[in-house]
């Protein structure tokens, strides 16, 4: 008799629940993030193979007004240089910057938060000093300062943004990490004599996973948006284009010619807008409450 | 052979402006193959000599004086790394909440094998292989296909299965269940506990099981310690306990209990409970911890600590009024009778 669990019958007979990538595309937010996120992959993956020259290049007479040479569909700026060209190339700089920045941020917050968390104590009462420090100096700011100094270069923009935007991340990671401290389960796997570097990697970081995912969607948004920012400012790589350096250039001849601004604008809010409906739409997936419906 | 032996151990918790004493002088021992049950209500100490025995008492809470030896070896003031490097291998605990205390991301083969992974060194696929016979063992029904669930696909008494493989993972000495089945329906409660038996009586692992439940006591443990406020009151063979308590509050205990055969023979008695409360623990009385509440107790035993005095060969009972009682129930003091 022992060996028949009654309430066992029932579990392997339930339906199974839909998947995670289906709970995901079933909302229209995420499905849209999505899709624009999926063409501006495309856009940079593409870049290479339909703009084979340098977007920097001067290739046709300046102010030319889109659509008004097919083979120039966003048209021309003030220096001559193919605006769809420029999109294109941007989109590999802005998806390169937000997500090595964001990646960057992440190992820094997630290990100060875990830090701070787990140990609790001293050390907590330290990093999280130090995590406050870096809260007073308004992030763009930071950002600003620190590729002032190191010169723009890819580098040193992804290095400001990473080391600018970690704080938040670290609060949320540490918040967690201290929720689950003290749960039986990470009690029972120190009972069984787990190291602390196990029981984090193991047994904590992976229930700390789904709001680190989502906020990390957002965090991609505002490193692109910081980057456009640096770029519009002036401080963006000189080397190559980037959305936010397009529209700073652009902003000379607002009045005449907005479109040479307005275009790689609109690039950079559905950007920034397919990633925050993308979070959305991770937090709603991601969310056991909502899941068990 | 005792494989477990506690020695006068005093548990001491600092508090804002005072220590507390949370358990003091107790002493046990547990022997390969026996079950000891520790008894006594919430607050008296059970749990926490429980933690001790894995060196996890919460921080603000230290072995103040006395010794723990597993297989020989003193586990006061040893240093964190050798502590885990025993947790798991040579001792380990189940708790009282299987719904919580697995990783619900992890799938349950996956935790199983993190645990025998943690103390050998071995491949995945030998680790992988004696999960599944640990899943078999522990008789989760259809182990290789179970093995790959995640723990909510699982009922609370398969987690505490779950739970029980895990800790037996490594096969250690002794294994602390802390009211492994308080939080499981009755009909399970049985089973896991045969369970236990069963494992224990297979592998020769000592278990120190800690219940507030006289009934698991009585079909599950061959010795009792009884516990109040933070001392031993009584320990002995679980038969001759419950039959015969010597302490006036074992007695309070068994006779709290409600009697199912007066009940179907159509007694509606009130339940039997002991009058008064614990003392707090950090304004115990000077003498006996429970005369307060004994309505057997003398002036004598307000005035000291009564000592914790052997009966007959297997028992030993703290209060100072054994004799008296005994001898006016009439029961010969085992010295004495022939």
């Amino acid at each position: 008799m022992a060996s028949i669990d009654a309430s066992l019958a029932p579990a392997s007979s339930r339906p199974k629940q839909p998947g995670f990538l289906l709970r995901l595309l079933s909302r229209p937010s995420a499905l849209t993030g999505l899709l624009l996120l999926g063409l501006i992959l495309m856009a940079a993956v593409a870049a290479p193979g339909l703009y084979p020259d340098d977007p920097l290049d001067m290739v046709a007479q300046p102010f030319l007004w889109p659509g008004a040479d097919a083979a120039y569909p966003f048209g021309t700026d003030m220096l001559g240089r193919d605006i769809a060209s420029g999109l294109f190339h941007g989109a590999r700089i802005s998806l390169l910057i937000g997500v090595v920045a964001t990646v960057v941020s992440i190992v820094i917050g997630v290990g100060i938060g875990a830090g701070a968390g787990y140990y609790g104590g001293r050390i907590d009462a330290v990093l999280m000093r130090v995590t406050e420090l870096f809260q007073t100096i308004p992030p763009f700011l930071f950002a600003l300062a620190i590729v002032a100094i190191l010169q723009p270069s890819i580098p040193s923009i992804v290095g400001a943004i990473g080391i600018t935007a970690w704080p938040s991340l670290a609060r949320l990671v540490r918040a967690e990490v201290l929720k689950l401290r003290h749960s039986d389960m990470v009690q029972a796997s120190i009972a069984l004599g787990g190291s602390d570097l196990r029981i984090i990697v193991l047994h904590i970081l992976p229930n700390v996973l789904a709001p680190v995912i989502v906020t990390a969607s957002v965090m991609v948004a505002t490193a692109i948006l910081t980057e456009s920012s640096l770029a519009f400012l002036g401080l963006g790589d000189p080397n190559v284009v980037s959305w936010g350096g397009m529209v700073g250039a652009g902003r000379e001849v607002l009045r005449t010619d907005w479109y040479v601004a307005s275009i790689p604008g609109l690039a950079i809010v559905l950007a920034v807008l397919a990633l925050n409906l993308l979070g959305d739409g991770l937090n709603d997936a991601l969310n056991p409450r909502q899941r068990q419906r | 052979m005792s494989i477990l032996s506690v020695d006068n151990l005093t548990i001491e918790f600092r508090q804002k402006r005072r220590v507390v004493t949370a358990v003091r002088n107790l002493s046990f021992e547990v022997a390969r193959g026996e079950t000891l049950a520790i008894v006594g209500e919430s607050g008296c100490g059970k749990s926490l000599t429980a933690l001790s025995l894995l060196g996890l008492l919460p921080p603000t809470g230290h072995v103040a004086a006395g010794h723990i030896r597993l297989e020989g070896r003193d586990l006061v003031g040893l240093s964190e790394p050798y502590l885990r490097d025993l947790r798991g291998r040579r001792i380990a605990m189940i708790f009282q909440e299987p719904m919580t205390a697995l990783n619900p991301v992890l799938t349950i083969g996956e935790q199983i094998v993190e645990a025998i992974r943690e103390h050998e060194a071995v491949s995945a696929a030998v680790a992988r292989r004696r999960a599944l016979a640990l899943l078999d063992r522990v008789r989760i029904p259809d182990a290789a296909r179970r093995f790959d669930d995640h723990p909510h696909r699982l009922s609370g008494g398969m987690r505490q299965r779950v739970m029980i493989a895990i800790a037996l993972a490594c096969s250690p000495a002794v294994l602390v269940a802390d009211e492994p089945t308080t939080a499981l329906d009755v009909t399970i409660q049985a089973q896991i506990l045969s369970l236990i038996d069963e494992l224990k009586r297979d592998s020769g692992t000592a278990v120190v099981l800690i219940t507030h439940d006289l009934g698991v006591v009585a079909e599950h443990a061959d010795r009792v310690l009884v516990m109040y406020a933070g001392r031993k009151v009584e320990e002995g063979q679980t038969d001759d306990l419950l039959a015969r308590p010597l302490h006036p509050y074992t007695r309070g205990l068994i006779a709290a209990r409600p009697d199912p055969e007066r009940f179907l023979e159509g007694h509606r008695d009130r339940l039997t409970e002991i009058p008064g409360m614990v003392p707090p623990l950090w304004d115990m009385p000077t003498g006996c911890s429970f005369a307060p509440r004994c309505s057997f107790a003398t002036a004598a035993c307000a005035l000291g600590q009564p000592p914790l005095l052997p009966y007959g060969d297997d028992a030993s009972v703290a209060c100072l009024r054994t004799g008296d009682i005994r001898a006016a129930e009439r029961i010969p003091h085992p010295a004495t009778a022939g």
